[in-house]
């Protein structure tokens, strides 16, 4: 005898109520994040490529671009927390796009759940992820010599802008992992676009140093804006301004790609 | 009549493509339905607008008397769900894919662990419960994707292509388990490539090609229309293949045909068999093979279509890339 004897034949309810959509979305939270637990490697991506860059930029380059490591680290550790989260936010786009390739997207699309609960459940998940990264750097950071210059607020505020603003960048990943064939695509873009945008900003080496040229790029470049912030909270210096321009941008990127990536994903399925 | 599963005149294009080109479907419940056809004919595209995944463009169709597009989210608390693209997330455990189904459908934690030990028990995944999806073998894959798709204790249950790639004895376990849910009163639509395995467990069959139902009925209805039965008459030795075709056309009363040794005729009279015999036994002709069967599907299939089923283009998945 098979386990699966009729249920009495209750009515089914019409509609979910919000708070069973927000269960949904926790359990599906906690599915991707269990994920963790068989595959070390994913957890050794979020650890180690953050930490090691770090160390590389800190030693190899930071006596001859900043005179001295320790000078360089704390200008450098907010500018590479901007990078690490950017190119972490591609991990939403992977998982969706594997979860749509995999065929586990239609699974859960054909259960009685809250239609957005997938994809919520992905980008709190990947937001948990996020939280870890940023605070292994800034673990890592103070044992290197960072020392922060705003105290508890200070930490606090630059960890939920950052979360903020990669909540918003986090849709473009949506996008691209709606739109592209399979999940290996999804890192490919990551690192084609992720990788110059970041690069071209002054989160390695201060803006005043490059060929004109540049520096105007630069100076626009959301990641330099993000990254000013993140000093200014951190570090000290101006914060009101970057902070503003910041979230000003989030709020752009969320309105023009949660709406696309949306669409993009009702079109798919 | 109470129908689990209706639908009227479905229509879905992708496209160029007419996956569905008004498919009517009525399932009684508590039977189980096939779905036959080859790869292309329209078989999954049905399932998924039936299993609320895809909208129709036109037609309508209900589940459990729930309309699938205006009472999806009830249609999707009666139904479950296999198939090659519902699938259980590959890097969780067996164990841990069947919590998490439960935990969706609202069970309680232990509730949820009960239903998922009691599935992995039955369909023998027990000491697979702790490793991961991914290192599962074909059979035991599609038996977890089984189990997942009937922690909700679904009345209607989708299976999609179920065997495909199982080997002889993982697909003989399937179809046991699919006829031990139907003895329990799950209604089953069943789509199939495998005539062999829609003659097996569907009580009616619809034959689909290039989105259309082409023919309907029980599998011996189905055959009937083939013109009944074939014998086959293979002499020891091949100098008495004269006197066997006279003898077939004598008792039979239709034109014998003579290949590779062998005498076949047409039979629509269950006498026939008898009659051959004790002529052949009078004439003293030793015979090396002596069979009378059933038109198989394949011929059903070959007689609607024009086509066998397997000559199907392999790769027109329409259904899934356009999709």
């Amino acid at each position: 005898m098979i386990a699966a004897t009729l249920a009495p034949a209750l009515t089914p309810a019409r509609r979910l109520s919000p708070a069973a959509g927000l269960r949904h979305t926790f359990t599906l939270a906690w599915r991707s994040l269990v994920q963790i637990k068989h595959n070390p490697m994913e957890l050794l991506d979020l650890s180690i490529q953050p930490v090691m860059f770090v160390l590389l930029f800190t030693y190899v380059f930071g006596t001859a671009i900043a005179g001295s490591s320790g000078e360089y680290l704390t200008f450098m550790l907010p500018g590479i927390m901007v990078q690490n989260a950017l190119f972490a936010t591609m991990t939403t786009g992977f998982g969706l796009n594997n979860d749509l390739t995999k065929g586990v997207f239609d699974r859960l699309r054909a259960l009685p759940i809250a239609r957005w609960a997938p994809l919520a459940g992905r980008i709190l998940a990947d937001t948990v992820k996020q939280a870890w990264s940023i605070a292994l750097l800034l673990g890592v950071g103070a044992i290197l010599g960072f020392r922060v210059g705003n105290g508890l607020l200070g930490v606090v505020g630059a960890f939920a802008l950052l979360l903020a603003f990669t909540l918003a960048a986090s849709w473009i990943s949506v996008l691209v992992g709606v739109l592209v064939s399979e999940p290996d695509k999804v890192q490919i873009f990551g690192f084609m676009v992720i990788f110059p945008l970041t690069f071209t900003s002054n989160i390695f080496v201060p803006t005043d140093r490059m060929p004109g040229w540049l520096q105007n790029w630069v100076e626009v470049n959301p990641v330099t804006v993000v990254a000013d912030a993140l000093r200014g909270l951190l570090v000290g210096g101006p914060v009101a301004g970057p902070v503003l321009q910041t979230l000003l941008w989030g709020a752009g990127i969320a309105v023009i790609f949660a709406p696309l990536a949306v669409r993009g994903l009702k079109r798919r399925v | 009549m109470d129908y689990a599963i209706r639908a009227e005149g479905l229509v879905r294009r992708f496209g160029a493509t007419t996956a569905l080109a008004g498919v009517d479907l009525a399932v009684p419940t508590g039977t189980v339905f096939g779905l036959l056809g080859p790869n292309g004919a329209g078989k999954t595209t049905a399932v998924r607008v039936l299993a609320t995944l895809l909208r129709a463009d036109e037609g309508h169709a209900t589940v459990g008397g729930f309309d699938v597009v205006r009472d999806a989210h009830r249609v999707r608390q009666l139904i479950g769900l296999t198939g090659q693209y519902a699938s259980v997330d590959e890097t969780l455990t067996g164990a841990e894919n069947l919590l998490l189904i439960g935990r969706l459908l609202g069970l309680s934690r232990a509730d949820a662990k009960q239903r998922a030990r009691q599935l992995l028990a039955d369909f023998q995944l027990s000491d697979a419960a702790d490793r991961a999806a991914k290192t599962f073998s074909g059979g035991m894959r599609r038996r977890l994707d089984l189990a997942a798709s009937l922690v909700g204790r679904p009345q209607v249950l989708f299976l999609d292509e179920p065997t495909t790639g199982l080997d002889p004895r993982s697909r003989n376990d399937l179809w046991d388990i699919v006829r031990a849910l139907v003895s329990d009163g799950v209604t089953v639509l069943l789509t199939t490539q495998y005539l062999e395995e829609a003659d097996q467990l569907a009580g009616e069959i619809a034959v689909v090609d290039h989105g259309r139902v082409i023919a309907q009925g029980t599998p011996e209805e189905l055959k009937a229309k083939t013109g009944g039965q074939t014998l086959t008459v293979r002499p020891s030795d091949l100098a008495d293949l004269g006197t066997v075709t006279a003898i077939a056309g004598e008792v039979s009363g239709a034109t014998p045909e003579v290949a590779q040794n062998a005498v076949t005729v047409a039979v629509n009279d269950p006498g026939v068999l008898p009659a051959v015999v004790s002529r052949l036994d009078a004439a003293e002709i030793a015979v090396a093979e002596l069979a009378l069967r059933g038109a198989s599907l394949d011929e059903v299939f070959l007689s609607l279509t024009g086509h066998r089923a397997e000559d199907a283009e392999a790769g027109t998945d329409l259904e899934r890339t356009s999709a």
